[in-house]
């Protein structure tokens, strides 16, 4: 091994006194990964080692964002190269605008996961699972940091792995549930799907280069190869980000993993999937038009049944789950309108588009995670995961209720808070481009706008049914003992996740020039860069004086309510009826029945109905269910036909060794006749 | 004029003007069945005895129940700051405020449904889950009706996007804006809860859409409520009448003069609407919103060509 040799250490050692970022950012990362490591020395029953990890995690995270940091205000790129004794490629990493942008999001949602685990999954309560969680959710961490950093493609597919077998032992942390080990392995197999698709893309790649250097290609490639380069980067990277119809892994893993580790899958993880293909579109040659229509339809496609899935949906976790596909399709909505701008040198459409995306890559990995959290507290305290059971929760779990309201007004991109801005922008784009000279595009634009609009709408009714039914009301299972807010190291994580949110609904224009760097890689040399509207400063005003006004007028009103002398406390006026009871509220089901109605053809409910027959009809029930029609309709039946039908080439294999080779030796001859008769 | 005083305007029409368009409908409602009917200022005056009256609050809700109607009166005051009235410019207005707009319309809409289920009551909660799958389709009609002033006049901005120039596209493309003139009236109504997608004066919750989600709310809690209900209605029918009637006058102040006889025609339509309509039956309301949706849409497909 000469990886210690001096002629190997003088470039190393240069390097970590030359101030470059990169230095900092690499040490982050392998802290990062090593995190979970001391929690496996100490006791299955302590909790010393958990918190070592936490530590850990967040030294991790603040050294990461220092050198994030400096990276940012630098402006300019960094890279760093080492040659190194594996057989491919280099160990090369790198940093600028794009990759800072998905680093955020990474530095800070796994160490706040980590913080929340202390209550919401101590050691010291799971002896059987704790260790293994603290060691692959920090494998984890680091494993994403190095993909985003990775300028290499073998280092990149090798963090690539790593990230998703770590998430992999996350997802079946309570692998005694066969339920859970049934879509860890749908996950495996998702997963392992696209990374195929990622080797085939990357020896592709490194046929026409070369090298395994992520660079750009040259732009006279022959007609089949950028068409199979896109179709390769969209499946490979798709797959992960959970992209309709690839996200068959997604709705199980995420409601079967720890809550913490949901959150970090929804709001990083699938952002993964998001950079690979940012990374790598600009890297191929320029796309047609009809590629960046494609990407609209197809995110237009995950957002409408996303949230069509949602709607239907009784698990909390499945519901933002499905609602994380949502928005995947947003900001690939986004990703095509930026391609569209490529394909039409319209640099205003790549900065709206591609501006839109990473804002809401930022947005959806906050609002998310502070749901995914919040959910966990909920699920603690109600001991189900069945928003039709639940109800009135906002009575025991103020703190809870208050942070998930916000949360859910972020993820209906409303004012005044961040999910608005990124939708804003992606407007902004489609909108723009309904001027004259863009030819076909511009109705896929106007279609997209309305899509969006749909969305929008789909959103809002889906979290005002899920915050509506879990915390208002009554609740609709009596007896237990009554909800209680989570303890502190549960509300901190989620009071910072939603800080983050005001943050950048109210003071959008601060994350503008990183946003404009990142959009000026996309931006081909030859085009005057577009700055991004000067807006953002009208809208940061108007949250601002919205918030302002809200909140003075209901001081006021609470002020005057308190003077008045009568009581002011009745019970609900339920229409003169004298003996309601909670279950006469409405449930999730019954509240989204005629939306899931209007999607039966594409997203399939199942309806067990009991028609009631004798005169006297004994108890009876009704069930309904929207299960996944890409998994649960079409791709494990067909896995079932194909388990079927391959037994029958059972009679190839006689288990004698003479008669393998016989195969080989007719194998070989067919294929030299093959070589000879058509060559 | 100077921009101080058109400000004014502007707020003292915001402000003053709306609760009186319920009144006009309410009152050609009743002269059309043989009734005399209420004061056409009946809505102020129960604005101004709500406002002295105490506040029962169910014993279920929360502070989100409190906050709705202060939310949504506050959204729909910004978003009226953004529509000009006549040919005055609006004072509130940038690049991108038209999607703004519609985002505050939504804003009001979550606060409204999450406070009627705030209740737990079985009739709020229906009124508040017809309310969200009955906007899932106006929503998009609602944009694709703006992305046709949007692509004819090339602006992103509310005010610019309907001012004059429209006469000019009534003249070159007079079909598309007939398809989304009707199509837009069909989203004022549905918006608005009119006959025929809701009946504000039936005598059955069970029927009804936003009378219902309010049921629970007294005092000055429904004042605002209310109040914010006809600043909607204003609001919707101020953008309509831009992009349905191309009539222009010569002067800023002959607009201004034409909007406010322009503005009482609309709700006396809406009423004379109401008076010869029965409301649909709520399984039959999204084919309504599905065809407001398609004509917005096929004015956008004509400009295609």
């Amino acid at each position: 091994m000469n990886l210690l040799s001096l002629h190997t250490l003088a470039p190393l050692l240069k390097l970590c006194f030359s101030g470059n970022p990169l230095v900092l950012l690499t040490a982050s990362g392998l802290l990062l990964l090593a995190s979970g490591m001391p929690a496996c020395l100490f006791s299955r029953t302590s909790n010393t080692g958990q918190r070592i990890t936490v530590l850990l995690m967040g030294t991790g995270s603040a050294i990461g964002l220092t050198g994030w940091f400096r990276a940012v205000s630098a402006a300019k790129p960094f890279f760093w190269m080492h040659p190194w004794s594996l057989p491919w490629g280099t160990f090369s990493i790198g940093v600028d605008a794009l990759s800072a942008v998905f680093l955020l999001p990474i530095l800070l949602i796994p160490a706040l996961g980590s913080f929340y685990a202390l209550g919401y999954h101590p050691q010291s309560g799971h002896p059987q699972s704790g260790r293994g969680l603290e060691f692959f959710y920090g494998m984890l961490a680091g494993a994403m940091l190095f993909v985003v950093l990775a300028r290499d493609s073998v280092l990149l597919l090798m963090a690539w792995e790593l990230m998703a077998v770590s998430a992999f032992f996350l997802a079946t942390t309570d692998h005694d549930d066969p339920e859970v080990r049934r879509t860890g392995w749908i996950y495996l197999v998702a997963t392992h799907t696209g990374t195929l698709c990622l080797m085939a893309l990357f020896v592709l790649l490194r046929h026409i280069q070369g090298s395994f250097n992520l660079a750009a290609l040259p732009a006279n490639l022959p007609p089949p190869l950028p068409a199979t380069l896109l179709v390769l980067t969209v499946i490979g990277f798709g797959f992960k980000a959970g992209l309709m119809p690839l996200h068959l892994w997604l709705p199980g893993a995420h409601a079967n993993a720890p809550s913490h580790v949901s959150a970090v899958m929804s709001g990083v993880m699938l952002k993964m999937g998001i950079y690979g293909i940012v990374r790598l579109l600009i890297l191929l040659p320029p796309l047609p038009i009809r590629d960046g229509a494609i990407l609209l339809a197809l995110g237009a496609l995950s957002g409408i049944l996303g949230m069509a899935f949602a709607l239907g949906q009784k698990d909390l976790k499945r519901l933002l789950a499905y609602s994380s596909i949502e928005n995947i399709g947003l900001i690939i909505m986004g990703i095509g309108l930026a391609t569209l701008g490529r394909s039409l040198h319209r640099a205003d459409l790549i900065a709206l588009g591609l501006g839109g995306a990473l804002f809401h890559v930022w947005s959806h990995s906050l609002f998310k995670s502070l749901l995914f959290l919040n959910a966990g507290g909920l699920i603690h305290a109600l001991h189900t995961r069945n928003i039709n059971r639940m109800g009135g929760a906002a009575k025991g779990m103020p703190w809870s209720a208050a942070l998930f309201a916000l949360g859910c007004i972020a993820i209906c991109g409303l004012p005044p808070l961040n999910g608005f801005v990124g939708e804003w922008l992606m407007y902004m784009g489609f909108f723009r481009s309904m001027d004259a000279g863009l030819g076909a595009a511009w109705p896929a634009a106007g279609l997209a706008a309305a899509a969006l609009a749909m969305i929008g709408a789909l959103a809002l009714a889906c979290f005002v049914k899920l915050y509506g039914v879990v915390f208002l009301g009554l609740p609709r299972e009596t007896g237990g003992a009554a909800p209680h807010d989570p303890a502190a190291t549960m509300l901190i994580p989620m009071a910072l996740a939603a800080a983050g949110c005001l943050f950048l609904g109210f003071f959008p224009q601060t994350v503008q020039p990183l946003l404009q760097q990142a959009v000026l890689l996309w931006t081909p040399s030859d085009l005057q860069p577009f700055p991004l509207p000067d807006s953002l400063v009208w809208i940061s005003r108007l949250a601002l004086g919205l918030t302002a006004v809200i909140i003075t007028v209901c001081a006021l009103l609470f002020a005057r309510m308190r003077r008045q002398a009568a009581p002011n406390a009745m019970p609900t006026w339920s229409c003169g009826y004298a003996r309601p009871t909670p279950r006469m509220q409405y449930t999730s089901t019954g509240f989204a029945q005629t939306l899931v109605a209007l999607f039966a053809p594409l997203i399939t409910p199942h309806i067990r109905l009991v028609r009631i027959q004798p005169p006297f009809p004994k108890t009876t029930s009704f069930e309904t269910d929207v299960p996944d029609t890409v998994l649960d309709r079409i791709v494990l039946p067909f896995f079932r036909l194909t388990g079927r039908a391959f037994p029958t080439l059972r009679l190839l294999q006689q288990g004698r060794i003479q008669v393998y080779l016989l195969y080989i030796i007719l194998m070989v001859t067919g294929l030299l006749c093959w070589v000879d008769f058509f060559r | 004029m100077n921009t101080a005083l058109l400000i004014l305007f502007h707020l003292i029409l915001l402000l003053a003007i709306p609760p009186l368009l319920p009144g006009i409908i309410n009152k050609i409602k009743a002269l059309a069945a043989g009734r005399k009917g209420p004061p056409v200022l009946q809505l102020y005056y129960d604005l101004f005895k709500l406002a002295r009256k105490q506040v029962v609050l169910s014993q279920t809700t929360t502070w989100t129940f409190i906050a709705a109607p202060v939310v949504t009166l506050t959204a729909l005051l910004i978003a009226g700051l953004m529509v000009p009235f006549g040919s005055f410019p609006a004072p509130l207005s940038f690049t991108g405020d038209l999607i703004l707009f519609a985002y505050l319309l939504a804003l009001g809409r979550f606060f409204t449904t999450a406070a009627a289920l705030d209740t737990g009551s079985a009739f709020e909660g229906m009124g508040a889950a017809r309310e969200v799958t009955f906007a899932c389709l106006s929503e998009p009609a609602l944009f694709f009706a703006l992305l046709v002033p949007a692509k004819m006049s090339g602006a992103l901005v509310l005010a610019e996007l309907l001012h004059a120039p429209l006469t000019a596209t009534w003249q070159t493309a007079a079909a598309p804006m007939v398809l989304v003139a009707v199509g837009l009236f069909i989203i004022l109504l549905a918006e608005n809860c009119r006959i025929p997608v809701d009946d504000p004066n039936t005598h059955l919750e069970l029927t009804m859409i936003h009378e219902v989600m309010v049921l629970d709310h007294s005092g000055p809690l429904l004042g605002l409520i209310l109040y914010g209900a006809s600043i909607k209605l204003f609001i919707l029918c101020a953008l309509f009448l831009h992009i349905a009637m191309p009539f222009q006058a010569a002067t800023p102040l002959g607009n201004a003069l034409l909007f406010l006889i322009e503005m009482p025609l609309t709700a006396v339509t809406v009423g004379l609407v109401e008076s010869v309509m029965a409301r649909l039956q709520m399984r039959h309301v999204p084919y309504l919103l599905i065809a407001a949706i398609l004509f917005c849409g096929f004015g956008f497909i004509l400009l295609v060509r």
